[in-house]
């Protein structure tokens, strides 16, 4: 029977034809903890009684929240952490190396592949046609001591874009304008997998940055289409071999279908204190920011990073804003040292933050001050969120956030292009 | 049968809420975790709750980072269910794996401070204070299971593998 990308997905893992609502026992390719979750899933694994993890080359520990550690705790957690992959033989990814998410994309997650992580942006890997799902501490224990875990099958909602977008409009508005329609819980429990012309002119960054953000609309899993884009990309890592193509089946089923022309898109974003209370950069133009954060899972990469030096190459920061820019990885950060974007930010003002979750989770490097505003290109507005509840977080594009680092207020990209 | 008394949140209460990203030092310190518990969304919540009371919310409980010290201090914090009109997924699953119920049901019926009772087993609640009766969602099979055995590590240590 004709199935969407998830069901051909946990079909083939599977081993039985699947569809929307079953439950099934599928094999892991990759279970991954983080360390702010990876403490508990150390200390889960060892309560479960299981001895050994299944499969040491499908278990990888991931050091970035907070990294380099600012406080005695966290670095004793990521003592535990090195000491649980040493143990077990898992691959670590030590202070340095960058944001999860963007570390599996890079080396690790492939098409077809089912990935389980213990952070909820684990879908970002869904831009590569893996079905990668956020999980806790225990589940992913259990993951990685079984080598694999149980699934329902999610209903699909089919995002078909059409057209293509306008410069200065890129992916992260696409998803902002999405999550605004559909809402916070618009696609709780759901696949969402996107399609059409617009889709399929996306490079990998923008993919990844939609990818990215499913969960902020609740989804399971936001799944594209393995095609050239996805091809190129791995071989550019060195990682050819992990190529196949997926594409959903015509004829598949969707539980409802969410049509978006790409043309008519403008730079959007995310007010305070949730993702789906967007509008236009247009409609806030004059509010005023304290704090630009480029960086994070979301819009941490090469692109991003030429996106806001490009903007930003021969101009200033403004004098009441401070500009962050945190590379998603090490091998971001030497890419765009070699490109000289680095270079640019740092002669318009900015501070550049060493590659990891940086200012994004409030835990150390930019948290705000009391009343402070701050445009991030981050995923997540929430209260609290970046280690103030008394402050205000807004979301948008690098485009976006570099040309308000100018203004020092939130402006339309497009006006500074 | 559970018994307690309801405290109410509303909407899109984020994990961020029920445990900010800047207490990230203590989640390796449970207990001193524990008491900062919904601090963002009520402050007063950790000092107030007693064992067997109920948290009653709004919709998409529990939405945004994967973290399970959500629902982890939650139960340590003596709740002994979750009820909302909705539950985002990742807590939803966490939840039951830490053995505390999350139950889905229409909680604008119920009001700050009543006391509940809740029937597991018949999928029931009342609401002693305003005489309501509620039914709530039906928990998937394999989750009742995890649920039934206190969570999922004493579900693995029980069978040692996980089937559905
Ligand atoms: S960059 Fe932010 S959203 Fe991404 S994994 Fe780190 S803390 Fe989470």
């Amino acid at each position: 029977m004709a199935g969407t990308l998830a069901e051909k997905i946990l079909g083939r893992k599977s081993g039985v034809d699947v569809r929307a609502g079953d439950i099934v026992v599928v094999p892991v390719d990759l279970a991954f903890v983080q360390d702010t979750t990876g403490p508990l899933t150390v200390r889960q694994f060892q309560a479960s009684g299981l001895k050994k993890v299944a499969d040491a080359k499908k278990a990888a520990v991931f050091l970035d929240h907070a990294a380099p550690s600012p406080r005695s705790e966290l670095s004793n957690d990521h003592r535990l952490l090195r000491d649980f992959a040493a143990k077990h033989g898992c691959l670590l990814f030590d202070v340095g190396e960058g944001v999860c998410h963007q570390l599996v994309a890079e080396n690790l997650a492939g098409p077809g592949e089912v990935i389980v992580g213990a952070d909820s942006h684990s879908v970002t890997a869904g831009a590569l046609g893996a079905f990668a799902t956020g999980m806790g501490s225990t589940d992913v224990a259990v993951a990685m001591g079984l080598g694999k875990t149980w699934l329902r099958v999610p209903e699909t909602v089919k995002v078909l874009v059409r057209g293509s977008f306008q410069k200065g409009v890129s992916g992260k508005d696409l998803i902002l304008y999405l999550i605004g329609r559909v809402g916070a819980d618009g696609a709780t429990y759901k696949s969402l997998e996107f399609g059409g012309g617009a889709v399929n002119g996306m490079g990998m960054a923008d993919r990844l940055t939609v990818a990215n953000m499913a969960v902020e609309a609740g989804a399971k899993v936001g799944l594209f289409p393995s095609d050239r884009v996805t091809e190129e990309y791995l071989r550019g890592w060195g990682r050819g071999h992990k190529y196949v193509p997926l594409q959903p089946d015509p004829g598949a089923t969707y539980e409802s279908v969410v049509d978006i022309d790409a043309s008519v898109l403008e730079p959007m974003v995310s007010r305070p204190h949730t993702v789906d209370n967007v509008t236009t950069a247009r409609e806030l133009k004059g509010t005023r920011v304290h704090q630009v954060f480029i960086g994070t899972c979301t819009n941490g990469r090469v692109e991003d990073l030429a996106v806001a030096a490009r903007t930003l190459r021969g101009k200033r920061c403004h004098a009441g804003t401070r500009l962050l820019v945190a590379p998603a990885s090490r091998r971001v950060l030497l890419g765009a040292m070699r490109k000289g974007y680095i270079r640019t930010l740092v002669e318009a003002g900015a501070t550049v933050l060493p590659p990891g979750c940086a200012a994004c989770l409030g835990v150390h490097q930019g948290v705000l001050g009391d009343g402070e505003v701050c445009l991030s290109t981050a995923n997540r507005n929430f209260k609290g969120r970046m280690g103030n509840p008394e402050s205000q977080i807004y979301l948008a594009s690098p485009a976006t956030a570099a040309a308000s680092a100018i203004a020092g207020e939130i402006v339309d990209p497009r006006e500074v292009m | 049968m559970l018994r307690g008394k309801a405290f109410k949140f509303g909407d899109d209460i984020s994990t961020d809420l029920i445990v900010p990203g800047r207490l990230a030092h203590l989640r390796s310190n449970l207990p001193e975790l524990a008491k900062h518990v919904l601090e963002d969304a009520d402050p007063s919540f950790a000092s107030r709750v007693r064992p067997g009371d109920v948290v009653v919310a709004g919709k998409n409980f529990g939405l945004g980072s994967s973290r399970e010290h959500a629902p982890l201090v939650i139960k340590m914090a003596g709740v002994s269910a979750v009820l909302a009109r909705s539950a985002a997924r990742i807590f939803f699953r966490n939840a039951i794996n830490q053995g505390l119920p999350v139950l889905i049901c229409d909680t604008d019926r119920i009001a700050e401070g009543d006391e509940l009772e809740v029937d597991l087993a018949s999928g029931t609640i009342k609401d002693l204070t305003n005489g309501a009766a509620l039914t709530f969602g039906k928990i998937p099979p394999v989750m009742l299971r995890i649920l039934n055995e206190g969570g999922l590590i004493p579900y693995v240590q029980r069978y040692g593998n996980i089937k559905v």
